[in-house]
């Protein structure tokens, strides 16, 4: 074998080599590598207690309440399985909305709710006019009461 | 009449040829630039959720694709180096860096700056944002490690390595928003299709198009001078009329 080719097998050994080693590595961390839970997982009790974590979902339809106080918040995220109750005393980010994603930071306390520190809205992938967003939406409300199917796939994974 | 590639292969070759090129991607570059960001700006319509602030994409879209992209047309270059022993293709590795770690930073910057109204934080760590950071330190080790060693063909060697190694990082960086929960959202470009609208659409696909051409005409201006640098005690670079004069 010439050199050259000996030094290309090498190569491709060495980066095959650190690959896998780095996929073993990343998958024995899975659950530390992604930024959140979702509420499945929690009602699963995958997440920690006792301590701060995140929690990511869709807010629900109309359960978004603030307080008298004007700034706590009361929401409750789903992944459509799971819904899991949020209480916010803060600024929300301007793309927070109903139906829309969102990742909580907080501690679950004794009255089963998620007393967040930080909430951060999760934008989709899609991108559209205004127009075309509310023709997709007339279209979706006729078709059948389910609507943004899409968005729940990547919560609910 | 069959050309021989391979002449192209010699320094003292490629620096003339390199010069003949350099037009060639650094004018339709600026074209592209402001026909892309002129559509971007002033003809794709508003975005039903995010309003203007959509309109990062076409800069910060383009940054990252480019930023991943040149990191491994870089690695393969230190790789061709590495098993053929040919100083150019390490020469254009190191060409390529600067570039790619600019992208990289345009990248997380922009990103910042719509991560602060949008989500509500400049920063987060989350596997994408993390991955990417990671992007900018390997080529900023990359030109550190380089730049540390003053025989440049042991240079080129120690951070061939460093690059190959890296390169593993690229997919992880593509898969990172399927394989973990992140903040930042999923790929709008997919094998399957888009989710987007087509004036968005044309506008970022033209946007990175400038960015590419832009990136071949900086590795280029800058390989000429990597040349001449390394070359500077042979005759044909004494030849030259650039140096004489």
């Amino acid at each position: 074998m010439k050199p050259r080719q000996k030094r290309a097998m090498f190569i491709v050994a060495g980066v095959t080599g650190v690959g896998l080693a780095v996929l073993l590595v990343l998958n024995a961390l899975k659950s530390n590598v992604s930024l959140y839970f979702t509420p499945t997982q929690v009602m699963n009790n995958e997440a920690p207690h006792g301590r701060s974590f995140r929690i990511g979902g869709l807010v629900q339809e109309g359960s978004v309440q603030r307080e008298k106080d004007g700034l706590t918040v009361n929401f409750v995220i789903t992944d459509m399985a799971k819904h899991l109750p949020v209480i916010y005393k803060g600024i929300l980010p301007d793309l927070f909305k109903e139906g829309k994603g969102v990742v909580a930071q907080g501690k679950m306390e004794a009255d089963g709710k998620m007393h967040a520190e930080e909430v951060l809205a999760k934008h989709d992938e899609n991108y559209m006019p205004p127009e075309a967003a509310d023709a997709l939406k007339r279209a979706q409300a006729a078709a059948s009461g389910v609507t943004e199917a899409n968005v729940v796939s990547t919560a609910a994974k | 009449m069959a050309i021989n590639w391979f002449k192209y292969s010699a320094p003292s070759t490629f620096y003339g040829l390199a010069g003949k090129m350099i037009p060639w991607f650094a004018i339709p570059s600026v074209v592209l630039f402001a026909v892309g960001l002129y559509i971007g700006f002033f003809v794709a319509p508003v975005d039903a959720v995010q309003g203007e602030a959509y309109r990062i994409i076409f800069i910060h879209v383009p940054a990252s694709i480019l930023s991943m992209f040149l990191y491994l047309v870089m690695a393969g270059y230190a790789a061709l180096g590495l098993i053929f022993n040919t100083r150019l293709s390490s020469m254009m590795a190191t060409a390529l860096a600067p570039t790619g770690a600019m992208f990289a930073f345009i990248s997380l910057w922009t990103g910042a700056l719509w991560g602060k109204p949008m989500w509500g934080a400049w920063w987060v760590w989350d596997a994408r944002l993390t991955s990417e950071l990671i992007l900018l330190f390997l080529y900023f080790g990359f030109i550190a490690l380089h730049a540390s060693i003053d025989d440049p063909r042991r240079a080129d060697r120690a951070a061939a390595l460093l690059a190959i190694v890296g390169s593993v990082n690229v997919p992880i960086i593509y898969f990172s928003v399927k394989w973990w929960n992140t903040l930042h959202q999923g790929s709008t470009i997919k094998f399957t299709g888009t989710s987007m609208h087509v004036a968005m659409q044309e506008a970022m696909f033209i946007t990175l198009l400038a960015c590419w051409f832009y990136a071949v005409a900086m590795a280029l201006i800058r390989v000429r001078s990597i040349i001449l640098e390394r070359e500077r005690n042979n005759l044909w670079v004494s030849e030259l009329k650039e140096v004489n004069s």
